[in-house]
């Protein structure tokens, strides 16, 4: 019958698309599980073009937040992790499933919120004290709420300021459960304080009524480190490839490509790899 | 017009090269005791009928009389509430459902042209695709469609969708071929085209079995009536007979003009279920 | 409002200077999604005409969840699908995730009940119409089947339509099962996605404008072949 041979010919063009989709590329390429902050920041995009021209590797960057960059790395769905929350990160290489954990480079937090400023927080040093008074303010906080790097860090202040988020989530204390810059734009809608890191902030195009009011504590100090997962956890993991990937990010060339990336003329990361 | 003809003679004997068993016979066709009944009312209630003799058989009655029902149980369309179906002794199989052609009321074409949808009841009959266009091409000729054989068949006119719908199942050489009411909807001339059509294939040995409400129509083809009211056969007889002198008094109602009201009350049409 | 100038802005700019990044991310997606609606078409078709011509016991809750099937959150596929693809996963040997291959199957899983459910419906009303007819010609069940599906094939192009607007229009799964990995796996809804998290409004928008654009051109292109087809082989 003619309709088979249509058939035939239909699911003939469905493998063939298939094959070209699929087939993009031969060429070698690692996968890196890292955060939204290193890709909306625009930081990756700046550095991976000068280390595949050197190497001729293809680093395909995963987006996602720190829990789930993680979470993936374990399920060996990455061959390099690079995040920042320094006490899961080591936990991960302690539970085997990462080789070594590097310090790669560190930005900062801040907490920006409306220029109004209702709660008072602008030009405080002390983050836990300033996040008392938005407490205190009922002053709307965004939160990010998705077990990140960031959201982490923002529960650690928290706890330091002794008020009891439990109590106050869904009144004036946010959770958007998105990303950074999703983030960004809810506080930006709701003329809210949060707190970000601050090459996402700078980097941002929405930033509406808010702006910088609490920095320069040491605890707001962004450390990201770069792990290698781990071969014998995950036989997959192309270990020459991301070793090199990471020892380019730690090298004197990498570590100078990262201070030499500017948003408006703004160091947004500064490198502080261990020399080698 | 003279070379149509000369091919229809041609074509029409060829038997069909398809599988053994769409060889096998399937007359007579024989029902017994079959009743159907609908929410305690009986619709149909035949004791026994053998259908199959060449000729033309006309099935006649008022509205409700059980007709279409009836036809559709020989034709294996329907499973009676209870009663016997078979074709040549055998109940009615998909095998050899091709031997027997069915003619709707509303012809029902395939979404293709005129001369796919022959083609296609062709091939069902296991034909080879060339030896299936020959033979539709002929076909067509003969029901004088040859021209339209490239158009959508669903965009004909009523008249020449019902010259295809005939002419497909005339296409297959059908040993028996049930016609429902098939010019109820059109106009003389096409009805004069079918009457003709069904005339050479009752002439070719094709046994036609054709519920009609034109009495005249039955006059000029038919060879028998069965006369149907009330879900009951009330009389079979040949043609002549039936209406010079009908023996049951519904059927002298009926070709007398009289309105017979079944239960007292109109009956809608009959029924497909 | 100011945003939405700015969008069309954008995208006119966009289009206009050819970006070839842009090119690229509207080719993965169109590949991505017409090879997703091809392959839900091949199993959602028969599976949808067989629906509508089969009598089996369990059938009528085989179509309730079949129909319901058509309402699954992206999300919830791009995760199952991403389970399964995962190296931790069953098919994780087959190094398929984060690829164009893995957005493909997710799209497929997402689309099929749709093209099923709405093939059903058409074949169905079809067969109401054929039933008898086919009989008549003593055609079996698997021949019902090929005959209803290629004489509904005009309607059947709505289901699939259908089912590449649900496909084109989805991030959720894709973003999951591919990674949003640029110059990879990054399509017009990802990048969508992620221009929005970077703030970029205007340029969202934009790209939301030329994906609807993409999403109305593949429409009138199959409605006017449609036409063509029904005018000349259809009734």
């Amino acid at each position: 019958m003619r309709a088979f041979h249509r058939i035939g010919r239909i699911i003939g063009g469905a493998l063939l698309l298939v094959a070209l989709a699929g087939g993009a590329s031969a060429q070698d390429y690692i996968v890196v599980q890292s955060t939204t902050s290193t890709q909306n920041s625009g930081l990756l995009e700046h550095l991976l073009p000068t280390f595949q021209a050197r190497t001729g590797t293809q680093v395909r960057v995963v987006a996602v937040g720190t829990g789930q960059a993680i979470k993936n790395a374990q399920n060996c769905d990455g061959d390099v992790l690079l995040v920042h929350a320094k006490p899961a990160e080591e936990r991960f290489v302690a539970e085997g499933y990462g080789v070594k954990r590097f310090d790669l480079m560190y930005n900062d937090f801040v907490i920006v919120g409306p220029k109004a400023d209702a709660a008072g927080v602008s030009g405080m040093k002390d983050a836990p004290a300033a996040l008392k008074r938005i407490a205190e303010a009922n002053a709307a906080f965004a939160s990010r709420g998705d077990d990140s790097g960031t959201h982490k860090k923002e529960l650690s202040l928290w706890q330091g300021s002794g008020v009891d988020l439990a109590a106050a989530s869904g009144s004036w204390y946010r959770e958007t459960g998105s990303g950074m810059g999703a983030t960004l734009n809810t506080a930006a809608a709701m003329n809210a304080y949060t707190m970000t890191d601050r090459a996402t902030w700078i980097a941002h195009q929405n930033k509406g009524e808010l702006d910088v009011l609490v920095e320069g504590d040491e605890r707001l100090f962004n450390q990201y480190g770069v792990i290698l997962v781990s071969a014998e956890t995950c036989p997959s993991v192309k270990s020459d490839l991301g070793q090199a990937f990471i020892d380019w990010l730690l090298s004197a060339e990498g570590q100078a490509a990262i201070a030499a990336y500017k948003v408006d003329g703004q160091q947004l990361f500064f490198p502080n790899a261990e020399p080698r | 017009m003279a070379e149509a003809g000369l091919r229809l003679e041609r074509a029409a004997p060829r038997p069909l090269a398809g599988e053994a068993n769409a060889q096998a016979p399937v007359r007579p066709v024989v029902g017994e005791k079959i009743r159907i009944e609908r929410g305690g009312r009986l619709l149909l209630s035949v004791e026994e009928i053998v259908v199959g003799r060449p000729g033309i058989t006309a099935i006649m009655g008022p509205n409700g009389a059980g007709k279409t029902l009836l036809l559709r149980c020989l034709a294996g369309l329907k499973v009676p509430d209870s009663g016997l179906v078979s074709w040549a002794g055998l109940p009615p199989d998909r095998a050899r459902a091709l031997r027997l052609g069915f003619v709707f009321q509303k012809p029902v074409l395939l979404r293709r042209s005129a001369l796919a949808n022959l083609v296609y009841a062709l091939k069902a009959a296991g034909l080879s695709g060339g030896e299936a266009r020959r033979r539709a091409q002929a076909a067509l000729e003969a029901a004088r469609l040859a021209d339209l054989a490239r158009s959508p068949a669903r965009l004909l006119s009523g008249g020449e969708q019902q010259r295809l719908a005939l002419a497909r199942a005339l296409s297959l050489d059908p040993d028996i071929l049930f016609l429902d009411e098939p010019t109820a909807s059109l106009d003389p001339s096409s009805t004069a085209a079918i009457e003709a059509m069904v005339g050479k294939a009752a002439a070719r040995g094709t046994a036609c079995i054709l519920i009609s409400h034109d009495i005249g129509q039955a006059r000029r083809l038919a060879d028998e009536v069965i006369f149907m009211a009330e879900g009951h056969i009330a009389e079979r007889a040949p043609a002549s007979r039936f209406f010079d002198a009908p023996a049951s008094p519904e059927a002298r109602a009926y070709l007398g003009g009289e309105i017979l009201v079944r239960d007292g009350s109109w009956n809608s049409e009959e029924g497909k279920r | 409002m100011q945003d939405f100038a700015e969008a069309f802005g954008e995208a006119f700019r966009l289009v206009a200077s050819l970006d070839g990044n842009l090119a690229e991310i509207v080719v993965l997606s169109l590949q991505v999604s017409l090879a997703a609606v091809v392959a839900a078409a091949i199993v959602g078709l028969p599976l949808g005409a067989a629906l509508a011509v089969a009598r089996f016991p369990g059938r009528g809750a085989v179509i309730v969840v079949l129909n319901a099937l058509m309402g699954l959150p992206p999300v919830v596929v791009g995760l199952s699908v991403y389970l399964i693809l995962s190296r931790a996963g069953p098919l994780g040997v087959l190094d398929l995730l984060y690829t164009p291959t893995a957005m493909i199957i997710a799209q497929t899983v997402l689309v099929t009940p749709i093209i099923a459910a709405l093939a059903r419906q058409t074949v169905a009303d079809l067969k109401v119409e054929y039933e008898d007819q086919l009989r008549v010609f003593g055609i079996g069940p698997w021949g019902a089947v090929t005959t209803l599906l290629w004489d509904a094939r005009f309607s059947l192009a709505t289901a699939m339509l259908a089912g590449f607007g649900r496909a084109i229009a989805e991030v959720g799964a894709v973003i999951i099962v591919g990674g949003n990995i640029n110059h990879v796996t990054r399509v017009m809804t990802t990048t969508i996605a992620l221009e929005t998290s970077k703030g970029n409004l205007a340029l969202a928008l934009g790209l939301g404008i030329i994906l609807v654009t993409i999403a109305i051109a593949v429409n009138v292109a199959v409605a006017s072949m449609r036409g063509t087809a029904v005018r000349s082989a259809y009734g």
